[in-house]
């Protein structure tokens, strides 16, 4: 028993971050009707920006996050911006062709980290990641507790701007009926412009509150792309409350997995989970939620 | 683009003298692996560019080929060359399969469920270890020291699937594949059933795919589930490779496999020793670039958007009806 509220309690936080991953890759899915295949890499850049800033400069990665998120924001805007508005106006045969040049993005920065950084493995381990809280014999890890408890915030800062201010009403708008909205005067380049770059951003979060308990190589990227999917279908796309159950659903399972089944089977639970959803239960959660 | 009768036979048959010209063992090894892609991208332009269901998961059918023909030595004790025989067949069974699950997806769901199904066979093929041999992969001798033979089987398996794809698509089936591909809610109400031309369209894709992964097993003597499973280096490059070349069109996927090969062995040996080491880091970063410059420049490929280039190489704007531009 003690094993089992262990497993899943360790899947509640990990699931946490992915829900910010799969919120980041949800809102780029809503408003531009794009799969983004460059969300696990656009994460990866942020963590190795997190990893210099503590091996050089010794910075807190808590405190990096507001060095990441402004960071990818920009080269989330810049990507949108030069390199998938353009392909709108292109009459192509294969409609996928943002999708295809997100999957160019994706490999450019990963090679680029390559060249860099080269492929062998970094992690950041300031003296605080090998405490625990201890709530009667369940261990809870303090930083994927920190990681968990931001993730909350930001979360709860995203639903805020969506429903309150202009600038979010209008990327909930352009996600509904981008014709409509263009109609009542929303510049909707520049929502999609906007939208990626918080995307960016927010996977960016997820990706900075993860290097602390993880480890990084420039090949994550895509093993995280693959992920941001999983918790997006399972969500329903475009739903925002629905990639936070997502996250937690697929960090569960895999955390279940992972103690239950084998280690090595890990990925292919949330795979497997994906498959069937995406077969019998298209949609997704979404029904269950208006936002 | 259109290719005279006069230049298929110029390039066939300079592809059948190469070798005897070019004696060095590794230009005919790169232009071995350039006809494997010549291969895996045509198959999944089949299926993606002329049917249009954009398939992420071509590694699962070069894999099975190459496991097909692996497992008839490690397993059965029989030589590795029957998989040239199954691999072909096995792979067009687990695409129907494949298939009759995913079809009924469409657009980038389609494009997920491949990616996802490619990813649980190729754990299947790490965990399972008593019947793949898992992350040891599989070693075997292989046949002949000389590249020749391996060379002119590469260049029939290629100049055969090139063949069938001209022979569908100028069939009553390939104008099925291309209605579905404009419209499939049309075609199917002018009485296509979509199912049936797009599982068609799977199998015969997924049977040269394995094909060409069984010819990898025997050549290149050596698999493991990383290597032919892979994702980024099969599923993605096979699409690269497509969107390079021109989707949609017969001598695009040849002409983006060729570029491929060429480009990465070209960084991979440094500009053949010109340049300093560092260099042989970039290949997949420069084939990366080439496809963001292609997507957003050439929409088509090399060879969809032909007329776009020549214009610009003749630099006589756009050509007028009726007026002959250079190089036409």
């Amino acid at each position: 028993m003690g094993v089992f509220v262990q497993t899943v309690v360790a899947g509640i936080l990990i699931g946490g971050i992915y829900a910010l991953v799969g919120i980041g890759m949800t809102l780029i899915m809503g408003v531009m009707k794009i799969i983004n295949l460059a969300h696990g890499q656009l994460m990866m850049v942020a963590m190795y920006i997190t990893y210099v800033l503590y091996e050089y400069a010794h910075l807190d990665p808590y405190v990096a996050l507001l060095v990441t998120m402004p960071a990818l924001f920009v080269l989330g805007a810049l990507i949108q911006r030069f390199l998938l508005n353009p392909l709108i106006r292109v009459e192509a045969i294969l409609p996928e062709n943002q999708v295809l040049m997100t999957v160019g993005i994706g490999m450019v920065l990963t090679e680029i980290a390559r060249l860099i950084f080269h492929s062998d493995y970094k992690s950041v381990r300031p003296a605080y990641t090998s405490m625990s809280l201890y709530l009667g014999s369940i261990a809870f890890n303090l930083p994927m507790c920190i990681a968990f408890g931001i993730a909350v915030l930001l979360t709860i800062g995203l639903f805020v701007f969506l429903l309150k201010t202009d600038m979010g009403k209008s990327v909930r708008a352009t996600a509904q009926n981008k014709e409509a909205a263009l109609l009542l005067g929303i510049n909707a380049e520049r929502i999609t412009v906007f939208t990626y770059g918080l995307g960016a951003a927010l996977v960016a979060a997820a990706g900075t509150l993860l290097l602390p308990i993880y480890y990084l190589f420039p090949d994550l990227g895509g093993a995280f792309t693959l992920k941001a999917f999983v918790i997006t279908i399972l969500g329903g796309l475009g739903s925002t409350v629905g990639a936070i159950v997502g996250g937690v659903v697929l960090g569960i399972s895999e955390s279940l997995g992972a103690t239950y089944v084998s280690m090595a089977l890990k990925d292919a639970v949330g795979m497997v989970i994906f498959l069937l959803v995406l077969i019998f239960l298209p949609g997704g959660l979404k029904r269950l939620t208006k936002i | 683009m259109k290719l005279m009768r006069w230049q298929v036979a110029a390039v066939v048959a300079a592809s059948l003298v190469f070798p005897l010209l070019v004696r060095s063992e590794y230009y005919q090894h790169v232009i071995i692996l350039a006809l494997i892609w010549v291969v895996i991208g045509s198959s999944w332009n089949l299926l993606a560019g002329y049917t249009g269901q954009v398939s992420f998961g071509h590694a699962i059918f070069f894999g099975i080929g190459a496991y097909t023909a692996g497992l008839c030595s490690y397993k059965l004790g029989v030589s590795a060359w029957w998989g040239m025989i199954f691999g072909g067949p096995v792979a067009s069974l687990i695409g129907f399969v494949i298939g009759w699950i995913c079809f009924r997806l469409r657009g980038p769901y389609f494009a997920l469920a491949t990616i996802a199904v490619g990813e649980i066979i190729r754990l299947i093929a790490v965990v399972w270890v008593s019947f793949t041999g898992g992350m040891q992969g599989i070693l075997l001798m292989q046949t002949f020291r000389s590249k020749l033979p391996y060379y002119y089987l590469a260049l029939f398996i290629a100049l055969m699937c090139l063949l069938a794809i001209h022979v569908v698509m100028r069939s009553k089936w390939g104008y099925y594949f291309v209605a579905i591909r404009e419209d499939e809610d049309a075609a199917e109400s002018m009485g296509v059933n979509a199912f049936r031309y797009k599982s068609l369209s799977l199998i015969i894709s997924s049977f040269f795919t394995g094909l060409a992964g069984a010819f990898y097993m025997n050549y290149m003597a050596f698999i493991d589930p990383e290597v032919v499973f892979s994702l980024h280096h099969i599923s993605i490059m096979a699409i690269l490779v497509g969107i390079i070349g021109g989707v949609g069109t017969l001598w695009g996927p040849p002409l983006g496999a060729f570029i491929m090969v060429l480009l990465q062995e070209t960084f991979r040996s440094a500009f053949f020793g010109l340049a300093p080491r560092w260099v042989s880091e970039l290949h997949v970063l420069a084939f990366g670039l080439l496809v963001i410059f292609v997507i957003l420049y050439l929409a088509n490929g090399i060879v969809g958007d032909w007329d776009k280039i020549r214009r610009l190489w003749s630099s006589k704007g756009p050509s007028a009806p009726g007026v002959v531009g250079k190089g036409s």
